[in-house]
């Protein structure tokens, strides 16, 4: 029996379980409006480690580890750990996994990884693959500050577009089964996205270049699923910034969908707050992973939150890509999650 | 090939994000830089005079011991994580004097310090210094051709 649903998405029957999930965050996030809601704050950027590169990937073990403690589970009890970053080759993921012992593949989606492990990592769930697995994501602001544009210490300014790479990390563990049996929070459709790119090639608007993919994605779930703003209680995006949401309202009312813009939560909009001097807000795969693990994922439990729709989007260009005056493809996959009475 | 559909639609979206955007404030950017590079080209002057007329050095001692005390300054608030901070506020105010070439400079020197002394220091130290000596230099050399040829004329 066939599980798609329309041209672009998965029903997912077996409704996998969100099991346990934990956010880490940096001090900026830390004094941001979500501040107090991440279950583990670094004390500074280095996190007690030598470079940045090695704080960031503290990061993702560490949420990790606090994931699987807050299902009650031993690291060795996890089947599969789905993970990626922004770091060239992914090293922040593949030195986490080195570390952690969890059999590991290797996503990269971006930004867009929280929502691209969950897509996957949802299938394998209800495919009988993995009866308890975790997605996770983490990016670290010094890292992709040097990767991406220039060393910390140039005193040189910020365009109003840009945004601020948020340091932090989130994991959600996936389970099916008996497993996943009392899990509050559990995945019912999911939506593989499409590269889109509309010629954006200035990487200090990534807000511009995403939002199409968002669009894109958000337009095909709805066609598919038949479902209006109105089925959800939050359509979450993840760091398209103050300029992206924007051009996504356009986008989506040009294509005909009746946007209900106050149910509109973009994690790169929200995390920081006006006084900090980030512009367009957050980014970075590490905003929206902590802000779905620290805001968003408990609502849902709790029941305040019935089904949201939850998106994070990808810029895919690289350094080399940019310098080569190539515009910038964007990304979105999306999951669709629902409260689940116990 | 691109559609012509497709560039029709880039370019109707490009109009979109330049209409959403926002501007940044040219007025205040123009104050600012020009106040703070102002005053760095005053303090620049005044060290120049206490070499001058103080010490009583040659010209040349004089504009030489001027640049080495702005460099060594600004590599010192880089250094100190100060300039960043300057140049957040004052843009091209503090990046057109020698004190910014100074920070492009020792600014990859601390960021790639972890890299190595050779590989990373020593290889990324004019990441950013680099494009202005090698054009500066391209561009005094083909001047310097010019004017030893009118020389000979």
């Amino acid at each position: 029996m066939s599980k798609r649903i329309g041209a672009r998405t998965v029903e997912l029957p077996g409704r996998p379980g969100i099991l346990a999930w934990a956010s880490v965050a940096g001090q900026k996030e830390q004094d941001g409006p979500y501040g107090a809601q991440f279950d583990v704050v670094i004390p500074d950027e280095l996190n007690g480690e030598q470079s940045f590169e090695a704080a960031e990937r503290s990061l993702l073990e560490t949420a990790v580890k606090r994931c699987a403690q807050h299902a009650g589970c031993a690291l060795s009890d996890v089947q599969m750990l789905l993970a990626g970053d922004l770091l060239n080759q992914i090293i922040s993921a593949g030195f986490a996994a080195r570390n952690l012992e969890i059999p590991f593949y290797g996503l990269y989606g971006a930004c867009s990884t929280m929502s691209e492990s969950l897509s996957i990592g949802s299938m394998l769930a209800d495919g009988g693959f993995a009866d308890r697995l975790i997605c996770a994501t983490c990016s670290h602001f010094c890292t992709a500050e040097r990767q991406y544009r220039a060393p910390l210490e140039l005193g040189n300014q910020r365009t109003p577009t840009a945004q601020w790479t948020v340091t932090g990390a989130g994991a959600v563990m996936l389970g099916a089964g008996p497993a996943a049996r009392h899990a509050q929070v559990s995945v019912a459709q999911t939506t593989c996205g499409k590269v889109i790119d509309l010629g954006i090639a200035d990487q200090n608007n990534m807000g511009a270049a995403m939002a199409p993919a968002a669009a894109d994605t958000i337009a095909a779930h709805l066609q598919d699923t038949r479902r209006t703003f109105e089925d959800f209680d939050l359509v979450v995006t993840g760091d398209l910034g103050r300029l992206g949401r924007d051009l996504l309202i356009e986008l989506l009312t040009q294509k005909g969908i009746a946007v209900r813009e106050e149910k509109l939560f973009d994690c790169g909009c929200e995390i920081f707050g006006p006084q900090q001097d980030t512009h367009c807000g957050g980014s970075g795969c590490g905003c929206a992973a902590s802000m779905l693990c620290a805001h968003i994922l408990p609502q849902l439990a709790g029941g305040k939150l019935r089904r949201v729709l939850f998106l994070a989007t990808g810029a895919l260009l690289s350094p080399t890509s940019s310098m080569q005056g190539e515009s910038i493809p964007g990304v979105a996959h999306a999951v669709v999650l629902e409260h689940r009475e116990a | 090939m691109q559609s012509k559909a497709r560039q029709k639609e880039r370019q109707r979206y490009a109009q979109l994000v330049a209409r959403l955007s926002p501007k940044s404030d040219i007025a205040q950017g123009l104050f600012r830089a020009f106040w703070v590079g102002g005053v760095i080209c005053m303090l620049g002057q005044g060290i120049n005079d206490v070499f001058c007329y103080g010490l009583h050095w040659g010209a040349q001692a004089c504009a030489t011991g001027t640049s080495i005390t702005l460099i060594f300054l600004s590599a010192l608030l880089t250094g100190i994580g100060v300039y960043d901070r300057i140049g957040k506020y004052a843009g091209a105010g503090s990046i057109v004097p020698i004190t910014g070439f100074a920070n492009s400079v020792v600014a990859p020197a601390m960021e790639f310090r972890r890299e190595g002394l050779v590989m990373g220091v020593g290889a990324k130290l004019f990441t950013l210094a680099g494009p202005v000596l090698v054009y500066g230099i391209s561009a005094s050399i083909i001047v310097g051709l010019i004017a030893y040829a009118m020389e000979m004329i």
